[in-house]
């Protein structure tokens, strides 16, 4: 086996400059690397590639949303700025030991490439964090280049929280690691800015230090070997030189494809990012901006809308209430996934369709939606059938019904006919009762208005 | 070869670009002082356990010192001796692998797959509580 320097990975660059171009940031035709000394034992090598000099993107800024106030109804988008972003290697990992007094390395990952991405100070807290590392995720995935899972490591968030009085200088911050999720994520911040007003204002003050979330405590708690400013002593990485890229304007004539990237290209192939797929839907569906977020931040649930979408009849409006409302209620009550749901989307589109057929009514699609949960494989048709959910179609019948109906309370009649709009109301039921059920409200009271005029 | 001025790792903070963040202070008499042996020490964990390793890092500093004396104005400073070649980028494709065992044969102490270290950074003691140090 022979000893290599390190060799920058083309996929590496590719999914740089595509996320650098997703976050709106200016790409660096050139950008440097460098060495940042420091020692600990899951980094053999003493030192970590990164680039602190001069970063392969910067300057860029990701949109994202905000439900406001408490029922979660209402969408405000936000901005937060990027400063930077890096191509660096990792290190491995480890795991600590305090029983038997030693630390064990996995060094499976180290020297594998990362992407870091640098925001500015533009967020005030927990909620807005989540927000915007949710959006995150999603422009990951849509362009393929991480997963973004963080239970798995594959996306890390490291916090960096400080106070100050309005119109004041931004206050010491302090480092939050170890959020290994976006629930973690929110509740460390806004618990570290409040540890940090309690401190200020007991007369305290804020160490520049390096703190863990600890779930178990629900708290953050400084974490060991991370005292003290470190000194990187930072060098120009001697065996990789610059890193050039290329637009189209720019590309040298006769160079092997291999070894150039082309930024034009790169942006010519990106997919649509889940700004672009919000869009879409509210334009085409005429949904709310807050219904295609909650859309694209259920695993699924998008696919699952679209599936429903091209095997119904029913409006757009109607599918993306039962999607939302009906569907997901239920799958969050029972704790489920979208790829769980004993419902499927043939199944709810077949509902639907007997809904805008008005074959059923809205109650009894109600009905026959729960029945389906139960996950017994029959089709909406069997469940109306089985259960008697059709609505009445003949008219004459219902006509007699409402007659008779009238005929034997006559007192409800004369409070109707003088206004009354609770008399109306009890008419109705008095029919739907007389139906068992299968006839619509509205064609009732239509019917009662007209034979009482 | 055209005069290029390349950056210490350790020079003073000349104001203007601050690229590195170390701040060793460079008497003018060129005498290392106590604090700068210790920081030195561990950054890089290196022993300067004798008054006669702190005298060659003085007369290395001084040695390298003699770059100030080159004219720079109107230079643009170089990035590294490869800064003119080209980076080059190695497709996506995995090429070697599955050498764990052999791999994990280089250290003393393994736990499953893992290497085994010392819990966390061990810090140094201060330098006046130190016992000598044998140069190995």
């Amino acid at each position: 086996m022979k000893a290599q320097t390190e060799v920058l990975n083309r996929r590496c660059v590719e999914a740089a400059v595509m996320t650098g171009l997703a976050l709106n940031c200016h790409i660096n035709k050139k950008s440097l690397f460098d060495r940042k000394h420091y020692f600990y034992s899951d980094l053999p090598a003493g030192y970590q590639i990164t680039q602190q000099r001069l970063p392969i993107a910067a300057n860029g800024s990701l949109t994202y949303g905000v439900f406001m106030g408490n029922k979660q109804s209402r969408m405000a988008t936000k901005t937060v700025r990027i400063r930077q972003i890096q191509l660096e290697q990792d290190s491995g990992k480890s795991l600590h030991d305090d029983l038997r007094s030693q630390t064990l390395i996995d060094l499976n990952r180290a020297g594998v490439g990362l992407l870091e991405v640098v925001l500015e100070p533009d967020l005030c807290c927990g909620e807005e964090a989540a927000a915007v590392i949710k959006e995150l995720q999603l422009i990951l995935q849509a362009l393929g280049t991480s997963q973004a899972n963080m239970a798995e490591g594959q996306l890390r968030v490291d916090a960096n929280i400080s106070v100050h009085h309005p119109g004041e200088p931004l206050g010491v911050r302090t480092e939050v690691k170890n959020l290994n999720s976006i629930r973690f994520l929110a509740k460390a911040i806004d618990h570290e800015i409040q540890r940090q007003i309690n401190e200020l204002e007991s007369g305290g003050e804020i160490l520049n230090e390096t703190r863990s979330f600890d779930c178990k405590l629900g708290c953050t708690v400084p974490m060991r070997d991370k005292e003290g400013k470190q000194d990187y002593r930072f060098m120009p990485e001697p065996n990789l030189p610059p890193l050039v890229l290329y637009d189209s304007a720019s590309l040298p004539a006769g160079t092997e494809s291999q070894q150039v990237i082309n930024i034009d290209q790169i942006r010519d192939a990106l997919p649509e990012l889940p700004s672009a797929t919000r869009e879409r839907l509210v334009r085409r569906y005429g949904m709310l901006p807050e219904h295609s977020f909650t859309l694209l931040n259920e695993v699924g649930l998008l696919q699952f809308f679209q599936n429903v979408m091209k095997e119904t009849r029913a409006e757009p409006k109607k599918v993306t209430s039962w999607v939302l409302n009906t569907l997901l209620g239920y799958l969050k009550h029972h704790n489920l996934a979208v790829s769980e749901s004993p419902v499927t989307s043939s199944a709810l589109a077949e509902l639907l369709d007997l809904l805008d057929s008005k074959a059923i009514s809205s109650a009894a699609a109600k009905q026959v939606f729960e029945e389906l949960w139960k996950g017994e494989a029959k089709s909406a048709a069997q469940v109306v059938s089985e259960k008697q959910l059709e609505l009445m179609q003949d008219r004459e019948a219902l006509e007699q019904l409402c007659q008779s109906t009238m005929e034997g309370h006559p007192q409800v009649v004369t409070d109707m006919k003088s206004g009354n709009p609770r008399a109306i109301n009890k008419l109705i039921g008095l029919v739907r009762k007389a139906t068992l059920n299968r006839a619509d409200p509205a064609e009732i009271k239509d019917i009662l208005e007209r034979l009482s005029s | 070869m055209s005069a290029r001025a390349l950056w210490l790792a350790f020079r003073s903070g000349l104001g203007g670009r601050q690229a590195f963040s170390t701040k060793v202070n460079l008497q003018g008499s060129g005498r290392i002082t106590v604090e700068v042996i210790e920081h030195l020490e561990r950054l890089a964990l290196v022993d300067f356990g004798s008054r006669e390793a702190v005298a060659r890092l003085e007369k290395a500093i001084a040695f390298a010192d003699r770059l100030r004396e080159v004219d720079t104005d109107g230079v643009e400073p170089m990035e590294s001796v490869l800064e003119d070649r080209c980076l080059y980028l190695r497709s996506d494709n995995v090429a070697e692998g599955n050498c764990a065992e052999e791999l994990l044969q280089n250290s003393r102490q393994v736990v499953e797959e893992y290497f085994v270290a010392p819990p966390g950074n061990i810090s140094l003691p201060k330098l006046g509580e130190q016992e000598s140090f044998q140069h190995s």
